[in-house]
This record gives C-alpha cells, sequence and structure tokens, in this order.
C-alpha cells in the first residue's frame, strides 16, 4: 500500500479536477443561482490548474492502477487541447446564459466533470477504464445538452443524444466483451502483446470486437456513418453548449479513436486500416455535400465538424507516426477554428434574440467589419486556403497519407476539400457582397471579442509558430507506437 | 446432497412457475409481485451454487429497488393493460416461432462451446479457492485493490447523474409553504400569547 502514494502525483489533474468539481458543487448547492459567475471563473481556474499540473509532470511514459491508467507525452498535449477547449466553453457561455436565464452554477461543474471524463478518456489504458471515462464525459454532456430545459428542442436534443448515445455505448460495451472473451484481456499492453505474438491470423472474435469498439468510438467522434445525431443536437443544444460539443469532446474522442487502434490495436492494422478508410471517406463526402443546402449556420458548423473528423481519419488510416501527428495537428488548429467560429455565433443577436440563420449575415462586412474579417479568416482556413492553419493541417495529414501509399484516399481528401470550400466561401460572400440585414447587437462581450482576436491571430500566424506545435505533436504521436 | 437436490428443484420450478404467473397474470400488481418472487427464487439458486454476494444482491437491487419501482409505475401510470394484451392470441404464432429460432440459436451456442485454448495463461483475476475466502471477500479484494480506479470513477458516474436529475427536474415552484424550522424554534412566548385583561362581564 506504501507505493500507492506517489502514483497520486501523477493523476494530479484528474483529482483537482475531481476535487474542484465537487467542492464547487457545495458552493453551488448552498448559495444557489446567484453563485453561478464567481463558480464558472473559478471552474476556469480548476481547469487550467489541471492543465498546468498535466504539464507539470515530465515523466516518461508511466502507467498506474494496475496498468488502467497511462501518462504520456500523448496524453499530456490531448489534455491541453481539452483543458483549453473546457475553459473557453465556460467563458464563451457567460453572456448567453445570463441573457436566456438559464445561468445556474450547475453548468460550469458538469463540464469540469464532463473535462474529467475526457481527461480519464484520453489517459485510458484499459477497456474498463476506458468504458468508464467515455461514460462519465457522456453522462455529462446529456444533461448539459439539455440544460435550456424550458425548450423543447434542447430537450429534444438531449434526449436524442442520450439515447444514441446509450446505443454506442452498448456496441462499445459488446465490442470490449468480444475483446475480452477472445483475447482474455483488457489490458492495452497486453492485448497488443497478445497480438503481436499470434503467428497466425488473428481470431475473428477479436476482430468482430474491434469492429464494434470502433463504431461506439465513431459514434462519439461523429464520424459517418454514426453522424445521425450531430446536426439535430448541434442545432438543438444552446449555442453556447454547441460549442463546447463542437470543440472539447471530439478532440478527446478522437484522442481515445487513436489511442485505442495504435495502442493494442496496432498489430491488427490490416483489419482496421479498411474501416478507417472508408469512414473517413464517408465523413469527408457527407460533410462537403450535406452542408451545402444548410441554412441554418449551427447545422452547417455540425457537418463541417463530421468533415473534419473525416480529413482527420485520414491521418489516423495512414497508421504512422507522421499520420498521428497530423490528427494530433488536425485536432489543435480544429479547436482554434471552431473556437473562434462559435464566438462569432454567439454574437449573432438581433434585438436581444440569437439568430441562427446564414441569411442573417448578410452585408456583415458593412455593420461589424472586424467580426466579418474574423468569420472570414475562419471560414478560409475551414476550407484549407493556404496560407491559413487550415491549410497545414490538412496538408500534415495528406502528406502522411500519401506516404503510406493511400492515394485515392488523399486524392478524395483534396477533392471534398475543394466541395466543402464552396459552402464556407459563401458565408464569406453572404457577409461581404449581399445586401445588409439588421445590424446585430452590440457589443458581442469582452470575452468573446477577446476569444474572436486571440484566435484568428493564431489562424493566420499559424505558419510563423507552427515549429513548436509540431514539434509536440511529433513527441506525442511517437510515444504510442510503443509496441 | 439429497437436501440441496430437493432445495435446487422446487427454487427452479418455483422460479419457473412464477415467471409463467408475470406474463399471465390479469391484474400488472399481481405480475409485479410474481415477478418478485422469481426474483426470491434465482436468490436461492445462486444460493445454491455458493454465488451468495450475487444473491443477496440480487435481492437487495431487483426486489428492493426495481421491482419496487416497477410497483410504483404500475400503480402510478393509469396504463389499460387488458387492452394492451388484446391480439395475444393473434400474435402467438409470430412470437412462438421467433422464440423458437432463439430457442436453437442457443442450442447451436452451447453444442460448439469451446474454451480458448490461451484462455488459462492470461487469466486477469484469478480466484482464490472457495475455502479460503468468501464472495465478498474476494470481490472486495480486487475491486479495493486492482480495480480502485474504475470503482471510485463509477461512484463520480453517480455523482453526475444524481447532480443531472436534479439539475433537469428540481424547480422552485411558487407558492409553496416550507417548514422554516427555525421561526418555529425563534418563536418566543411573546410573540404566541397575548395576556388581555377581560372585564368582568363585558365579554372579549
Amino acid at each position: 500500500m506504501t507505493d500507492a502514494l506517489p502514483e497520486l502525483t501523477l493523476i494530479l489533474p484528474e483529482l483537482i479536477l475531481v476535487c474542484g468539481g465537487m467542492a464547487l458543487l457545495m458552493v453551488g448547492a448552498f448559495t444557489g443561482d446567484r453563485s453561478y459567475h464567481s463558480v464558472s471563473w473559478v471552474s476556469v481556474l480548476v481547469i487550467l490548474g489541471a492543465g498546468v499540473a498535466a504539464s507539470a509532470t515530465t515523466e516518461p511514459r508511466t502507467t498506474l492502477f494496475g496498468d488502467q491508467f497511462v501518462v504520456d507525452a500523448f496524453g499530456h498535449f490531448m489534455k491541453w487541447l481539452v483543458f483549453i477547449g473546457s475553459a473557453l466553453a465556460i467563458v464563451m457561455s457567460f453572456g448567453y446564459n445570463r441573457r436566456e436565464r438559464i445561468g445556474r452554477p450547475e453548468y460550469p461543474i458538469l463540464i469540469v466533470f464532463a473535462t474529467l471524463g475526457m481527461s480519464m478518456m484520453i489517459s485510458a489504458n484499459d477497456l474498463i477504464s476506458l468504458y468508464v471515462g467515455l461514460e462519465l464525459q457522456s453522462l455529462a454532456l446529456y444533461v448539459i445538452a439539455a440544460f435550456r430545459r424550458d425548450s423543447a428542442r434542447s430537450s429534444e436534443a438531449g434526449l436524442k443524444y442520450f439515447v444514441l448515445g446509450a446505443l454506442s455505448s452498448g456496441m462499445l460495451l459488446y465490442g470490449c466483451s468480444m475483446v475480452y472473451g477472445f483475447a482474455g484481456s483488457t489490458g492495452f499492453e497486453t492485448l497488443a502483446g497478445l497480438f503481436s505474438r499470434a503467428d497466425a491470423a488473428p481470431e475473428i472474435g477479436v476482430v468482430v470486437g474491434l469492429v464494434f469498439v470502433i463504431a461506439g468510438l465513431a459514434f462519439k467522434i461523429s464520424a459517418v456513418p454514426f453522424h445521425m445525431w450531430t446536426p439535430d443536437v448541434y442545432q438543438g443544444a444552446p449555442t453556447p453548449v454547441t460549442a463546447f460539443f463542437a470543440i472539447a469532446p471530439k478532440v478527446a474522442a478522437m484522442a481515445l479513436f487513436v489511442r485505442v487502434l495504435v495502442g493494442p490495436f496496432f498489430d491488427l492494422f490490416q483489419q482496421w486500416q479498411q474501416i478507417v478508410v472508408f469512414i473517413a471517406i464517408l465523413s469527408m463526402i457527407l460533410g462537403a455535400l450535406a452542408a451545402i443546402w444548410q441554412t441554418n449556420i449551427k447545422r452547417l458548423l455540425a457537418y463541417s465538424s463530421i468533415g473534419h473528423v473525416g480529413f482527420a481519419l485520414v491521418g489516423l488510416a495512414a497508421g504512422s507516426t507522421d499520420g498521428v501527428r497530423g490528427v494530433a495537428i488536425y485536432m489543435a488548429v480544429y479547436l482554434v477554428m471552431t473556437a473562434g467560429t462559435f464566438c462569432c455565433v454567439l454574437a449573432m443577436r438581433q434585438n436581444g434574440r440569437m439568430v441562427e440563420n446564414l441569411t442573417d449575415l448578410a452585408g456583415l462586412s458593412r455593420n461589424a467589419p472586424l467580426m466579418a474579417l474574423a468569420l472570414a479568416i475562419f471560414m478560409f482556413s475551414m476550407a484549407g486556403i493556404p496560407p491559413l492553419a487550415g491549410f497545414f493541417s490538412k496538408l500534415y495529414v495528406f502528406l502522411a497519407a500519401v506516404d503510406a501509399g493511400l492515394y485515392t484516399l488523399a486524392v478524395i481528401g483534396v477533392l471534398t476539400s475543394v466541395i466543402s470550400a464552396f459552402y464556407y466561401l459563401r458565408i464569406v460572400k453572404i457577409m461581404y457582397f449581399d445586401e445588409p440585414a439588421e445590424a446585430f447587437d452590440k457589443p458581442m462581450g469582452r470575452s468573446l471579442a477577446a476569444i474572436v482576436a486571440v484566435s484568428s491571430v493564431l489562424v493566420v500566424a499559424f505558419i510563423a509558430f507552427q515549429t513548436p506545435i509540431v514539434r509536440a505533436a511529433e513527441v506525442a504521436a511517437a510515444v504510442l507506437f510503443f509496441s | 446432497m439429497i437436501v440441496q437436490t430437493i432445495a435446487f428443484y422446487l427454487f427452479a420450478a418455483v422460479t419457473v412457475a412464477a415467471g409463467v404467473m408475470v406474463i399471465s397474470a390479469r391484474n400488472p400488481v399481481h405480475s409485479v409481485l410474481f415477478l418478485i418472487l422469481a426474483f426470491f427464487n434465482a436468490a436461492g439458486l445462486f444460493v445454491l451454487m455458493g454465488a451468495e454476494f450475487i444473491a443477496m444482491v440480487l435481492v437487495i437491487v431487483y426486489v428492493g429497488a426495481v421491482a419496487v419501482l416497477f410497483l410504483f409505475v404500475v400503480m402510478m401510470l393509469d396504463i389499460n393493460f387488458v387492452e394492451l394484451r388484446q391480439g395475444f392470441l393473434q400474435y402467438l404464432p409470430i412470437g412462438a416461432l421467433i422464440g423458437i429460432v432463439l430457442m436453437a440459436e442457443l442450442v447451436l451456442v452451447f453444442a460448439g462451446w469451446a474454451f480458448a485454448p490461451e484462455d488459462t495463461t492470461v487469466k486477469a483475476a484469478p480466484t482464490p479457492p472457495a475455502a479460503e475466502a468468501t464472495n465478498t471477500h474476494a470481490l472486495g479484494n480486487i475491486l479495493y485493490t486492482d480495480y480502485i480506479y474504475a470503482f471510485q470513477a463509477a461512484g463520480v458516474i453517480l455523482l453526475i447523474a444524481m447532480i443531472g436529475a436534479i439539475v433537469l427536474t428540481l424547480r422552485a415552484r411558487e407558492g409553496v409553504r416550507k417548514q422554516r424550522i427555525g421561526d418555529q424554534l425563534g418563536r418566543g412566548r411573546d410573540d404566541a400569547v397575548e395576556l388581555k385583561k377581560v372585564q368582568p362581564g363585558s365579554g372579549v
């Protein structure tokens, strides 16, 4: 029992999150709605504190709790992204929650717990800890989706997310039990050792289990054909919640996806590569085509995020260090672009009412030139136009795919990228060339403006300081290939 | 040995009979009560197998919580069960067909049952001999050591479920008279009792 205590310093980020969350819960329970603001700010501090703690531990790859939990560079990189995303989501929600009168202290607390779940997912090193982390995250997300409980759409979003999420959890568990049944272990390292040892082809049961695990995880990253919930949930949930969904959980689920496929199942690469290529192609195509007909910007961003997941999966399909590095960079850039875009969406208010239609953006360049400029930058970046950040993130994944000989995949990726540029640029056209609609309420709010400013600068100047990010992503990717 | 055999057949027969009654009883409340009987007998079967922990959990969780919840739902929701039952005979053939197919699949599965040869080499949690530790002891031994991480995380999940249920359903209603214990206790004699000087013969 004596050696249990030193281990705890390595899970300090998770401990900070869980203790902070519970302490804030007590504050919230006893002070009621009036403490929403202070609890929110302390939540942001808790999450950032967890981030600092995560980067403070610089030990090489270590596993804890009987190999159920792993601390490594990949985890640190992804956890930083998730923590930044969650903190931003809380800050972004202030104005909206106050105006819509849904500002209650449980909101930031649930985000803290969701962040805890994501952090546990990223560090999962066992099928059991994977499932527990995933469920912790999902349960908090279901509640936040329905947080605006007086709105039928929000409740519908929460219910839909819950039912489909439960379905995906079922598939994931079924897959896990198949893998456990046929391989005899749930630990990632044991599984990796087992599969690398097998001289013959892997047992069919393991492959079936792997397919189900992939299906369950694909739900969480909303990759086609498991994307059905995304547009409805994105549209129905309150906008700051949508922003949170688009940023943090997607990064965490993608990190988990990468860790599961590249870690224990790396020797089944032959088997899972086809699946990943298949869902990557479908996601890219659907993300490019279905978004064209959308008139609601939240729905459009939902399809856009499906497309982005497809692009990120291209890197994973390569199955190399470069590919995983590409995924890590892609998620980092995606986070910045999406956060900025959603801040602009949150600023779309007319006479105190939120508006969500693309036509409401008409003539924004004359009413709010800076916001129009920032949104244009994000759209150009998402479309992948050089020299913005979105171009480089796509470049890294496509290069990895070409290196791995996946020419068809890379070509389809470039083509769908061109198609998707259509609807991104259409937004720019609406903002700059259409007759002005009613102006949006001003000011957009200091915190929103700050996030928009910082993220647009990051997107534009990515080329100048990409070296440290690329290096960090490289270190993160290298540590995954342990077998 | 003979006692165990008798007990097994008793428990098993009552379980099956109660199961049949669950779906055939006219009154839904009776159905739930038969369900509880089935749970109790299943718990008895577990005890016979030497799995006393699962037996007790079955009684506590299923009988104590789930079945009682069912009972509440059945009694609170005004569902016309007679109407639900209509067409039972109409659907009987197809139901029986599906049942036979499932039965055939089960038979096939159990006929082809084989243990993987490797599974003895990688056993995740070896069980201690039954003579050395009780079920509960053995479970606790791995739950609080090897799986402490998952155990604690499961606790946090339950906490979130609780927060979620409260956040989504608790509403501060207007016009609710709440008991204010502080006010009640802080009430002195001066607030409650008033001395009136009543003149004789004049009334109050």
